[in-house]
């Protein structure tokens, strides 16, 4: 049976995280993941499958582990000594942990946005080659080339054009968060994470992010962690709903806004609980 | 109730009094240097002075001293008379009630000599090989010159034909084992002919000679050779006294010691400080920045991490003469002395590395500042925000590419801040140099035409121990202590201009990172 379907009373037991995408529709195929930081749980046997080109948006409030997870996804984790973990990713069919993967790899095909901007201290030009040059590219030519693509397809290629060699420091928060995007879809990643994106930003540069964000979902699978109920509900076609580690529902976003299955979502989008 | 505005009270003062103090002992000390370190150098007026009994002195007045006994006795003046082959001392104090007159006649004259110091009297004539020139006053006075400059230039010569002739020569011939019975000759001849070249140096120094007189009478031969300049101090304008100090302080900079270190320039000891704190720092940074790295990036941070992190700031605190100490028993003994019976056993029983030298001063102060470097490095390493490492990390970059691309490069500006602090620290260390390897005296800096072109094993000089050696162990302490003022504040200014060029470079980064230092 769809989880998503029907509207369950609010007393009943959590519902079984079940996975509504086959394996084939699948991007991320999460199994039974619990993760702990200093030996204290912030994911607990979390399953789910994430769908290929769609945007997937994480809520709960704070310190659901919704950031953890997203994390998780590029192995982000593996710089803190502290994290452990069960259970499994799979990127594609492929265990992200397994034997065989590099891990810098990994990233290049994860590519991930936080929340803070976070240019390099070096000029507009080079933020966006950076990516593309640990690649082993070198020819001016071909970085041109691909500096344009990138920074057009974040919308930012008009507006900065002119001053390529500027710092990156020089240019708004908005367009740093849009150049950060840029830099990481130089190296062609098939998945974007965007770990609340738009939270520094004013509204006008806030719109422009999801703008952009709607037109990459045909050309990669994007995972945005958010605080913001209405820009989950704006731009995701699939949300998760996290508590205390907890994946409590996970449905297409028009149903889980309006007919949430669960009274603790229902709760939480309404705003009735923090 | 008290009032509504609440009292400050005096602390803001109290603060601003603090710094206000600092700064006044700052220039205090600064311009103590300047003024007795660089007025040493200034062509002080030469009296004549005719005392009641007769007796007549010429000499500059360095004091006067108001006697014990009030107004009652009349107070004592300090002449620097020079003359110490004619006299035995070269300063004489005088009473002033004994002085019937003091005059400064224009033709006194003052000569810089190689040996016993300073003349003060009168030019009578010049010789050339025994034989008395006709010329008097004015035109006498102008051949003096041009025949000093002839001098001048055959004492260049034979300083050349000496280090970078024979003493090469003598060197290669020292070396047994390198050289063939045939090249042998060869070496003997071509050294036998530098010698005989300068042998003709010598004498054509020796041709000429000076007759001068005291003012009191007393006629004296001077070698030519041996005069280093000659000047009328108050027959100069006050542009021309401006040109001698600036000659004087030029020659002070430029040249070798002189006459037991209590005379002529500081040249090698300002060349062995700053080439020593060069080294040091080559060998301190990239130590510094690896330990830091490992221990901010690299070690897992735990009890252990910081056990260590205290142990390297506590480091900091342990007296420097104890590095000295470490280095004499580690680097000169220990891993000097091993090179030498590895690499240099045929020079053995004379030591090669186990001796002090530069190497063993530049990597004991090395160890000395390593700490500075640590702590500087790190607290740049802590400043740099996480999300710029995981940036780099999520766009498929390992982690030592993510060190070298992006963190290295932010925490630059850091690095060099603990650079500076150690150059500072470094080029005033004296303690731990006595122990490993500075000299009193080396004429020739440790940089040469002759391969390796530096020598790391060679003994050099300090400024700050060439201070403490004119200081303390100088026979003439009037004399002395401008030398003492003056390379007090030469080491200052060579301390200030190795900071500034260390802020300079890091001013430099700083505007290529911009945004991100505030």
């Amino acid at each position: 049976m769809p989880a998503t379907l029907s509207h369950v009373p609010a007393s009943a037991a959590p519902a079984p995280t079940v996975a509504e995408f086959t394996e084939a529709e699948s991007c991320f195929d999460i199994r039974d993941l619990s993760l702990a930081y200093d030996g204290k749980p912030a994911l607990e046997a979390l399953t789910l499958r994430i769908p290929r080109q769609r945007v997937t948006a994480f809520i709960g409030p704070s310190g659901c582990g919704k950031s953890t997870l997203l994390r998780a996804l590029n192995r982000l984790h593996d710089l803190n000594d502290e994290v452990r973990r069960e259970g499994s990713i799979l990127l594609e069919g492929q265990d992200i942990h397994g034997p065989g993967v590099e891990v810098a790899e990994l990233r290049r095909r994860v590519g991930m946005v936080f929340q803070t901007p976070n240019p390099f201290p070096m000029s507009i030009y080079d933020n966006v080659a950076f990516g593309v040059r640990l690649q082993g590219v070198k020819r001016k030519r071909q970085l041109d080339e691909i500096v344009e693509w990138a920074l057009d397809s974040a919308a930012l290629w008009g507006e900065v054009k002119d001053r390529l060699h500027s710092s990156a420091w020089s240019l708004s928060g908005g367009q740093q968060q849009r150049l950060v995007i840029a830099r990481t879809l130089a190296v062609r990643p098939e998945v974007l994470l965007l770990d609340e994106p738009a939270s520094a930003l004013d509204p006008i540069s806030t719109l422009k992010i999801e703008e952009l964000i709607r037109t990459l979902k045909s050309r990669l699978t994007l995972i945005l962690v958010t605080h913001n109920m209405q820009q989950a509900a704006r731009v995701s076609d699939v949300t998760a709903f996290l508590q205390a580690g907890e994946l409590i529902e996970y449905a297409a976003t028009d149903t889980l806004f309006t007919n949430p299955r669960l009274r603790r979502t229902e709760d939480y989008i309404t705003g009735r609980m923090h | 109730m008290g009032s509504m505005r609440r009292d400050e009270g005096g602390w803001p003062w109290l603060t601003a009094g603090s710094v206000a103090l600092s700064l006044l002992m700052v220039l205090a000390l600064l311009a103590l240097l300047a003024t007795r370190g660089l007025a040493h150098f200034w062509p002080a007026e030469v009296e004549r002075v005719t005392l009641i009994d007769g007796d007549q002195l010429a000499g500059q007045r360095v004091r006067t001293l108001a006697p014990p006994g009030g107004e009652a006795s009349a107070p004592e003046v300090l002449y620097r008379t020079g003359n110490r082959d004619l006299d035995g001392q070269a300063w004489r104090w005088v009473s002033a009630a004994e002085i019937a007159s003091r005059s400064t006649p224009q033709e006194l004259l003052m000569l810089q000599r190689q040996r016993w110091g300073e003349f003060f009297g009168r030019l009578v004539a010049l010789r050339e090989a025994g034989d008395t020139l006709g010329i008097r006053d004015e035109a006498l006075w102008q051949e003096l010159q041009t025949r000093l400059a002839r001098v001048d230039d055959l004492r260049q010569r034979r300083d050349r034909v000496q280090s970078e002739e024979i003493e090469p020569l003598l060197r290669r011939l020292a070396n047994e084992s390198s050289v063939g019975p045939d090249t042998r000759e060869a070496l003997i001849a071509r050294l036998g002919e530098a010698r005989r070249r300068l042998e003709g140096i010598r004498a054509a120094l020796e041709r000429d000679t000076l007759i001068v007189e005291s003012v009191d009478g007393r006629r004296l031969e001077q070698p030519l050779g041996e005069v280093l300049a000659a000047w009328r101090p108050n027959a100069l304008s006050p542009v021309a006294k401006l040109e001698h100090w600036g000659h004087r302080v030029w020659a002070f900079l430029s040249e070798g010691p002189r006459a037991a270190n209590a005379g002529g320039g500081v040249w090698p000891a300002i060349f062995g400080t700053v080439l020593m704190v060069l080294l040091m720092s080559l060998l301190v940074t990239p130590f510094g920045v690896l330990a830091a790295v490992y221990l901010n990036e690299v070690a897992r941070q735990g009890p252990l991490t910081r056990l260590v992190r205290i142990a390297v700031r506590n480091l900091a605190g342990v007296p420097s003469i104890v590095y000295g100490v470490f280095g004499l028993g580690v680097f000169v003994y220990g891993i000097g002395g091993s090179l030498d019976q590895w690499f240099f056993s045929e020079r053995l029983p004379s030591p090669t590395f186990g001796t002090g030298g530069l190497l063993w001063a530049s990597l004991t102060l090395a160890l000395l500042t390593l700490p500075v470097v640590i702590v500087a490095t790190e607290e740049g390493l802590a400043r740099i925000p996480d999300h710029q490492r995981e940036a780099a990390l999520a766009l498929g970059a390992t982690r030592y590419e993510m060190l070298r691309r992006v963190v290295l490069p932010m925490a630059t500006p850091a690095m060099l801040t603990g650079v500076i602090l150690a150059v500072a620290r470094a080029a005033g260390e004296v303690a731990p140099l006595m122990l490993v390897g500075v000299a009193k005296l080396a004429t020739q800096v440790p940089v040469d035409g002759e391969f390796p072109f530096v020598h790391l094993e060679s003994k050099f000089m300090h400024l700050g121990y060439h201070l403490y050696n004119i200081g303390f162990q100088s026979s003439d302490m009037e004399r002395a202590l401008p030398l003492v003022y003056a390379t007090a504040l030469l080491l200052v200014v060579v301390i200030v201009v190795l900071n500034l060029t260390a802020i300079f470079l890091r001013h430099h980064l700083r505007v290529r990172h911009r945004a991100l230092v505030p």
